[in-house]
C-alpha cells in the first residue's frame, strides 16, 4: 500500500480546516496563523488556578511512541490532559507489536476502543501519513515526527516562541545551524518559515550535513558560520543526531564544535539581540556551549512551555475540523 | 422595530449596578466582560462606575457546550483576569443573554480561576429564551422577539444594536 493522497490535501477538510496535522509544508498563511493565534489563547490556561479546559472533554487521544521521546510525549500528553480528553500512553517496546502483531492490526485495535485521536512518532518517513490514510476517518492523526520528514508541531512552537520575540516574521532573518540533513524539524521550521512569510532563511553547517535540495525550498545555504550568522534575529541549533549517523559524515565531534558549534563568539555575529532557540535534547559542548545555552539570549526553556499551548492548539483544532467534516457527511446523508 | 440607542441604556445600567448589585457585598465589585460585545460594554461601564480593580476579559470558547456539533470557534481571544479571582465579588458582562448558555460557559472558566465570593451578572439586552436558570441581575432592555429574529452588537465606536431576521 503506498500512500495516493499528499499529506498537505489529506490534513485538511473540504472547508480547509485541519482534521489532522501532518506537515507544515503547504499550509497557507492564515491557517498558520490561526494555529499561532489560538496557541496564544491556550497560553493562558496555563496560568488559571485549574489548568484545564473542557473542550476535548470525554475524547480519548493515544499516544503511539515507536521512538523514543520525553519532550514531546510528556507535553502532547500534558496539552491533552489539559484539554480534559483521557489519554492513551502505548508504549511500543512492551506492546503486542514486540510479538509480531502488524502495525495495522494494532491500529485497528485501537479504533475498536473508540479512540478520536492518534499522536505518532515513527522512525519512519511517511508512517503518520500512512496511518492517517488507512484509519477509521472519525480519527484524527497528528504527526508527532516522523524519520527525517517531518515534526511540524515542534516546528510551530518554534514559530510561536519566534513570533512572540520578534513579532512580524517579515523583517526577520533566520538561521537553521548543524546537522540539517538528519533533521526532521529543520524541513519542518524551513516550510512553516516560508509559508509565514520570514524575511530570510538560513542553513548552515558542513556540506555534508545539508541536503542539496534545501535551497529549493527557499533557504540560503551556507557552510561558514561567521557569514551564515551576520545579521539574523534568530539562531535555532540544531541536535547532532548521532544515532542516526550511518556513514563517516563527520570527522569528529570536536572538529564539528570547533567548526559550527555555538559558542559566545560565535554567537556575536548574529544581531546583539538574537535569540537562541534548540527544539532538544542539548547535548552541551557539542552543538552549543553551556555557556550560550544558559545566556540571557537564550529561549530554550521558553521553547518547552510554548510547546503546551501549541499543541493543545492543533489537537483541538484537528479534533474540530474532524468534528466538522463528520457533520457535513451525515448531513450530506440525511 | 426600531432598536434602542445604547448609551442611555449604559446610563440606567450603571445607576442599577450601584442599586442593586454593590449592597449585595461589602467588597468592591471586579468587572468581568465577556468577549467580543460583552467586552466593549465592561470597559464603558468599567470607566463610568470608576472601579479600582482592573478590568478583567473573557473568552468562553473553550468551555462552550457546543464543540461536538460546531467545532472550535474561529478567532478565540486570550482570557486575562488581572486580579485574584478567589474571594472576589465579581460582575460579568455579556451584550445579549438568551438560552443562558454563555453565562453557564463564563462561569464555568471563572471558577477555574479561584472560587468568587459572589458573582452578578449584567446584560445590556435580555430575550427571555432561556434553557437554563440563569438571570440576570441588571439588564438595559428586555425584548420579546419572534423565533427567528436576533439582536446584534457592534462596536466598538460607535455601540449599536441590530436586528437580524434570517426569514428576510
Amino acid at each position: 500500500m503506498t500512500p495516493t493522497i499528499p499529506p498537505h490535501q489529506l490534513q485538511l477538510n473540504p472547508k480547509g480546516q485541519l482534521r489532522h496535522f501532518l506537515t507544515t509544508e503547504g499550509l497557507s498563511t492564515e491557517l498558520l496563523t490561526e494555529i499561532l493565534d489560538t496557541a496564544e489563547s491556550f497560553v493562558s490556561v496555563g496560568k488559571q488556578a485549574v489548568k484545564k479546559v473542557p473542550l476535548l472533554r470525554g475524547k480519548t487521544v493515544v499516544n503511539l511512541f515507536f521512538e523514543a521521546s520525553t519532550r514531546t510525549r510528556t507535553t502532547f500528553e500534558l496539552a491533552a490532559k489539559r484539554l480534559s480528553a483521557d489519554v492513551l500512553n502505548i508504549n511500543i517496546s512492551t506492546s503486542a507489536t514486540s510479538k509480531g502483531e502488524s502495525l495495522m492490526d494494532m491500529l485497528w485495535n485501537l479504533e475498536a476502543m473508540d479512540s478520536d485521536m492518534f499522536v505518532v512518532r515513527h522512525e519512519a518517513s511517511g508512517a503518520p501519513h500512512f496511518i492517517a490514510e488507512h484509519v477509521c476517518p472519525t480519527v484524527a492523526v497528528i504527526n508527532a515526527g516522523d524519520g527525517r520528514h517531518a515534526h511540524p508541531t515542534q516546528a510551530m512552537l518554534d514559530m510561536y516562541t519566534i513570533r512572540r520575540h520578534k513579532g512580524d516574521f517579515r523583517n526577520l532573518n533566520v538561521a537553521i545551524v548543524g546537522d540539517v540533513l538528519h533533521s526532521r524539524v529543520a524541513r519542518s521550521q524551513v516550510h512553516a518559515l516560508r509559508g509565514l512569510n520570514v524575511g530570510e532563511v538560513r542553513v548552515i553547517g558542513p556540506k555534508t550535513l545539508i541536503p542539496s535540495d534545501f535551497d529549493t525550498l527557499g533557504a540560503r545555504i551556507y557552510y561558514d558560520m561567521a557569514k551564515g550568522l551576520k545579521d539574523v534575529d534568530v539562531v535555532i541549533m540544531l541536535r547532532l543526531q548521532k544515532e542516526r549517523m550511518q556513514s563517516a559524515l563527520l570527522p569528529s565531534e570536536s572538529e564539528f564544535y570547533r567548526l559550527y558549534g555555538l559558542t559566545t563568539e560565535k554567537l556575536a555575529f548574529a544581531k546583539p539581540d538574537a535569540i537562541v532557540m534548540h527544539p532538544g535534547p542539548i547535548n552541551r559542548g557539542v552543538e552549543i556551549e553551556s555557556a550560550v545555552a544558559d545566556c540571557k539570549q537564550s529561549v530554550i526553556l521558553q521553547q518547552v512551555n510554548y510547546g503546551i499551548a501549541v499543541r493543545m492548539a492543533v489537537l483541538s483544532m484537528a479534533m474540530s475540523g474532524q468534528t466538522e467534516m463528520q457533520a457535513a457527511i451525515e448531513g450530506g446523508e440525511a | 422595530m426600531i432598536m434602542p440607542e445604547v448609551a442611555p441604556l449604559l446610563d440606567s445600567m450603571a445607576s442599577d449596578i450601584k442599586k442593586t448589585i454593590y449592597p449585595k457585598h461589602n467588597k468592591e465589585p471586579a468587572m468581568v466582560g465577556i468577549h467580543t460585545g460583552g467586552a466593549w460594554l465592561a470597559k464603558q461601564l468599567h470607566a463610568s462606575l470608576g472601579l479600582k480593580q482592573p478590568l478583567g476579559l473573557m473568552d468562553i470558547s473553550f468551555y462552550r457546550d457546543d464543540f461536538q456539533g460546531k467545532g472550535l470557534h474561529p478567532q478565540v481571544q486570550p482570557s486575562n483576569l488581572p486580579f485574584n479571582v478567589e474571594g472576589q465579588h465579581v460582575i460579568l458582562v455579556d451584550d445579549v443573554i438568551m438560552s443562558g448558555r454563555t453565562i453557564r460557559a463564563a462561569l464555568n472558566e471563572l471558577f477555574d480561576y479561584g472560587r468568587p465570593a459572589c458573582v452578578s451578572l449584567v446584560a445590556l439586552v435580555d430575550l427571555p429564551r432561556r434553557e437554563l436558570p440563569i438571570q440576570p441581575d441588571v439588564w438595559g432592555i428586555r425584548m420579546d422577539l419572534e423565533p427567528q429574529q436576533r439582536i446584534k452588537l457592534s462596536g466598538p465606536e460607535p455601540l449599536t444594536l441590530t436586528l437580524i431576521d434570517s426569514k428576510a
